[in-house]
């Protein structure tokens, strides 16, 4: 593919650079997870043992080798509340994902059907809130749908409601908190696949006889399919380990991993647990995380 | 026929960015209320804006993350177009499935678990947690989205180029310089904002590798939002989508300069 290879040296350095970067800072450090993950809580500087250090000498470290053990992943396994924190996690996301989807969807379509000099400026200002800071959107949520805030103001004020909506600090606000975050990132491979439609095979079908409705699900959606996809994955992958959103709009009831692992991390100082918290989830998005990068892998980035 | 807005598509343009743009409005509006509760309009007032810059801790905190955006979105920079090169300009080489997957997957990797990982390597290897284990925590997450964005623009890249310029004598580094080095330039641009915003924003990664006398504006936000809501909250906010509109003008800006020699 590459018809000159200008300096190998160089090349070497192109290449290298970052993937020792990656190496040493993303992947390596997974390593390391697990071995906490095996190891114990102490009340200790950091609070874990054992720690391996180069004085232990071999039989110091074999000894310290046989003091791992698989409790804190009996504990997960075991204890109800990880479970059903995962389980919540999941099905969040899930109602999340389909939920932006559902927005997402027709929003692109539109998108993808305006006049073209509008395009971009449309692709422009769909994008942009992602550039704005993740925690003033989510501030601004708590502004609008707190007891006292802007919503029920309006909603009460105009005598809709008689009494003050709690939405605030219930599963629903996570939902509404995680569809507003990653909306962009739906719309974007949305509006990609969609723009890239031939608009003449609407035509072509209309004209054999067929009603927008039997295009619609014929032609306009299975040919989305790849952007349908990447946005599912996208929105789906993040959202199970959300935990800024849970912990600002959620209540104190709604549990999702990220906030379980969370607080095993910074509020008990279980840095063993948090670990095996960390490693089940990874394991989770294992799958979902490896159609990503089939994805990513299959259609360059654009 | 159908070509063209019907009312219908318009409508949906309408809610959907309204539900995207409301929200920021709202910030936006209430840091100029004059009432100290958030969701009371009490009047216009600037007021928030003076206590903002009278607040030293918040003072400190925004210039340590602006420091560490800084810094973190550089390294990006130059790693993430590295990077865009190996993979696009490479061909195969050993480990591309690797690569390729560990530039992939911190895009869409809860951050919980970047952020943890990170912290048990500085723990592991006994690095004080400060200043540059955030820039090393924000680089190792901004040079993939660099990546992403500058590889885009290499795929899109006539090559006839380069090789018109070595066909009249250019040396490889001189036609690096003068030909593929302007014409990425804008993506390296956006990169590199991206990534500086990304770090600006950052809470989760920033928490667990910040040590004590490095805590960033995001955390000392969170904190606050943590309490209560305050007007100075939505001042600070204000302030910041204007800086993050700034640049974002200005980054279309560049791209429109340099587009049309692009492609």
């Amino acid at each position: 593919m590459s018809a000159r290879a200008p300096l190998s040296a160089l090349r070497r350095f192109v290449l290298g650079a970052p993937a020792l970067w990656l190496l040493l800072f993303f992947l390596a450090p997974f390593a390391l997870v697990m071995k906490i993950a095996l190891s114990k809580p102490a009340i200790a500087q950091p609070p874990y043992e054992p720690t391996f250090s180069l004085a232990d000498g071999w039989h110091g470290f074999l000894d310290k080798l046989g003091a791992l053990s698989f409790d804190t992943f009996d504990l997960v396994i075991s204890d109800d509340l990880y479970l059903s924190a995962y389980l919540s996690s999941l099905r969040l996301a899930a109602i999340a994902t389909l939920l932006t989807l559902l927005i997402a969807f027709p929003l692109s379509l539109a998108m993808a059907r305006a006049p073209k000099h509008w395009r971009t400026a449309l692709v422009m200002l769909a994008i942009a809130p992602f550039w704005t800071s993740f925690l003033i959107r989510i501030y601004a949520w708590i502004m609008l749908l707190k007891e006292e805030g802007l919503i029920n103001k309006l909603l009460l004020s105009l005598g809709l409601i008689s009494t003050p909506l709690s939405i605030f600090a219930t599963e629903g606000a996570v939902l509404i908190g995680i569809v507003y975050s990653y909306l962009p990132f739906m719309i974007l491979p949305l509006y990609n696949a969609l723009e890239r439609q031939d608009p003449a095979l609407l035509e072509a079908a209309s004209d054999l006889g067929a009603t927008p409705f039997t295009s619609f699900w014929t032609i306009t959606v299975p040919l989305a399919r790849s952007g349908i996809f990447a946005g599912v994955l996208l929105v789906f992958i993040p959202a199970v380990g959300e935990f800024v959103i849970p912990d600002l709009l959620g209540g104190s009831d709604t549990l999702m991993i990220g906030r379980t692992l969370w607080n095993e991390f910074f509020d008990n100082r279980d840095w063993p647990t948090a670990s095996a918290v960390a490693i089940f989830l990874l394991v989770l998005l294992i799958a979902p995380l490896m159609l990503y990068e089939r994805q990513q892998m299959r259609e360059p980035a654009r | 026929m159908k070509r063209g807005l019907t009312s219908a598509h318009l409508a949906i343009l309408a809610a959907g960015f309204a539900f995207l743009y409301v929200p920021i409005a709202l910030v936006v509006l209430y840091s100029f209320n004059a009432s100290r509760l958030v969701t009371v309009w009490g009047g216009f007032s600037t007021q928030w804006y003076v206590s903002l810059f009278a607040n030293e801790q918040l003072l400190q905190a925004a210039s340590i993350s602006f420091r560490v955006a800084l810094a973190s979105a550089a390294l990006s920079t130059v790693l993430g177009t590295c990077a865009a090169f190996a993979l696009q300009r490479f061909g195969r080489f050993p480990a591309r499935t690797l690569f390729s997957g560990m530039l992939y997957a911190p895009l869409v990797m809860p951050e919980v678990i970047i952020g943890l990982a990170l912290l048990l390597l500085f723990v592991g290897l006994g690095i004080d947690r400060g200043f540059w284990t955030i820039v090393i925590g924000h680089t190792t997450l901004g040079l993939c989205f660099v990546a992403v964005v500058v590889q885009a623009r290499l795929a899109g890249f006539d090559r006839s180029l380069e090789e018109a310029a070595q066909d009249l004598g250019a040396s490889p580094a001189r036609t690096f310089r003068s030909i593929t080095l302007p014409l990425i330039a804008p993506a390296m641009a956006a990169g590199f904002l991206l990534a500086f915003t990304i770090s600006l924003d950052d809470f989760v990664i920033a928490s667990f590798t910040s040590g004590p006398g490095s805590t960033t504006l995001p955390m000392r936000i969170y904190s606050q939002v943590r309490l209560g809501l305050t007007p100075e909250i939505n001042a600070i906010s204000t302030l910041l989508i204007g800086i993050v509109g700034l640049s974002l003008l200005a980054a279309t800006a560049i791209n429109r300069l340099k587009a049309p020699s692009a492609r």
